[in-house]
């Protein structure tokens, strides 16, 4: 029994036309043509989608957990960053 | 009976889905990769929502009463017509590939045909399942290829099933005198024509897939007239089990 395995891919699925890729989770296929088939038997059966992208796990760089605080924390105090301290003016709608 | 000439190619079309729709699905759970064994259980129920509406219709043409479950559930051996290459037991996952491989390469110009069909029915019909079966030919003809121009043993099994299946390709383009008129009346095509394109499909991709058609031209013959493998019988079994043993039940 051999224990190479197929390379692992990630999935991505639009679900309708306007909204983005989103991804719903990964596979392993030999290459990106099956893994296409792959994802559109395993992630699309019951209408989920009308497009997939598939690109190969080890093509994803990730950010290091280790460093959310410096990466993530500082912007907690910048509430100024979020557009609520602008008056609405009387015309406009659907804001 | 209406049209028993109309009848008998339905009901062939229909047994020839069912068949292997059932045969398929028993690699449901042991697929050789989670990914394929959903591959396979997606084409199977493809397959057998295919064989439903035909085995409905043949059933309407039949003009008494029955449906779907009826011709699958309650008819002997000696009634299915599907052909002798469907029944075939699995194998090892290269045979299984190759076996519908062969068929989808067969299925799909059928299909293609039959949309001009002038019975509405076999039109509609044909236009719902060549959706489905465009994509089974895709699936196969990948997989036909990665094994033949795969490894020295995925070569090998590959090389195995085609030398083992072929002799049961000849009988897909089976064709009765009767089957002559629908031709003439536009109803189905002709096979001679989806065995030109079959050819051209199945050359091309075992060529891509390094493999080598035998040249022992030797063809069985005989499930379209009922005549089956020892096979039938048992895939039967497990088929019409439950409505053999507990009549009209319904789950």
């Amino acid at each position: 029994m051999s224990n190479r395995e197929w390379p692992l891919w990630e999935v991505f699925i639009r679900s309708k036309q306007g909204l983005n890729h989103k991804h719903v989770g990964s596979l392993r296929a030999p290459d990106a043509t099956l893994a296409l088939a792959n994802a559109r038997d395993v992630y699309t059966r019951r209408s989920e989608g009308i497009s997939i992208w598939v690109i190969e796990s080890n093509n994803v760089h990730a950010s290091d957990p280790s460093d959310a605080d410096s990466l993530f924390e500082p912007s907690d105090t910048k509430v100024y960053r979020h557009p609520t301290f602008y008056e609405v003016p009387d015309g406009i709608k659907h804001m | 009976m209406k049209n028993e000439a109309l009848y008998n190619y339905v009901l062939r079309l229909g047994d020839d889905s069912l068949i292997l729709g059932q045969r398929l699905g028993e690699w449901c759970g042991h697929g050789p990769i989670l990914e394929e064994d959903i591959a396979m259980t997606n084409i199977s129920l493809d397959l057998i929502g295919q064989a439903m509406s035909l085995l409905d219709y043949a059933g309407e043409l039949d003009g008494q009463g029955k449906d779907h479950d009826a011709l699958a559930f309650l008819r002997f051996e000696n009634e299915y017509r599907n052909a002798l290459l469907l029944e075939q037991p699995n194998g090892d996952f290269a045979n299984t590939m190759m076996r519908q491989f062969l068929f989808d390469a067969f299925r799909k110009p059928l299909y293609e045909k039959l949309l001009d069909s002038t019975d509405q029915q076999i039109a509609a019909i044909a236009e719902k399942s060549l959706k489905e079966t465009r994509y089974h030919l895709k699936h196969t003809s990948e997989w036909v290829i990665r094994l033949g121009d795969g490894t020295d043993e995925s070569h090998q099994r590959a090389q195995t099933a085609l030398d083992l299946l072929w002799r049961y390709t000849d009988e897909l383009f089976f064709e009765t005198a009767d089957d002559v008129a629908l031709v003439a009346s536009g109803i189905v095509p002709s096979m001679n024509e989806i065995k030109t394109q079959w050819a051209k499909t199945v050359q091309s991709v075992l060529e891509e897939a390094t493999l080598v058609i035998p040249t022992n031209n030797w063809q069985f013959e005989g499930g379209r007239k009922g005549i089956h493998s020892e096979h039938l019988g048992f895939l039967l079994a497990d088929l019409q089990y439950m409505q053999r043993a507990y009549p009209n039940m319904k789950w």
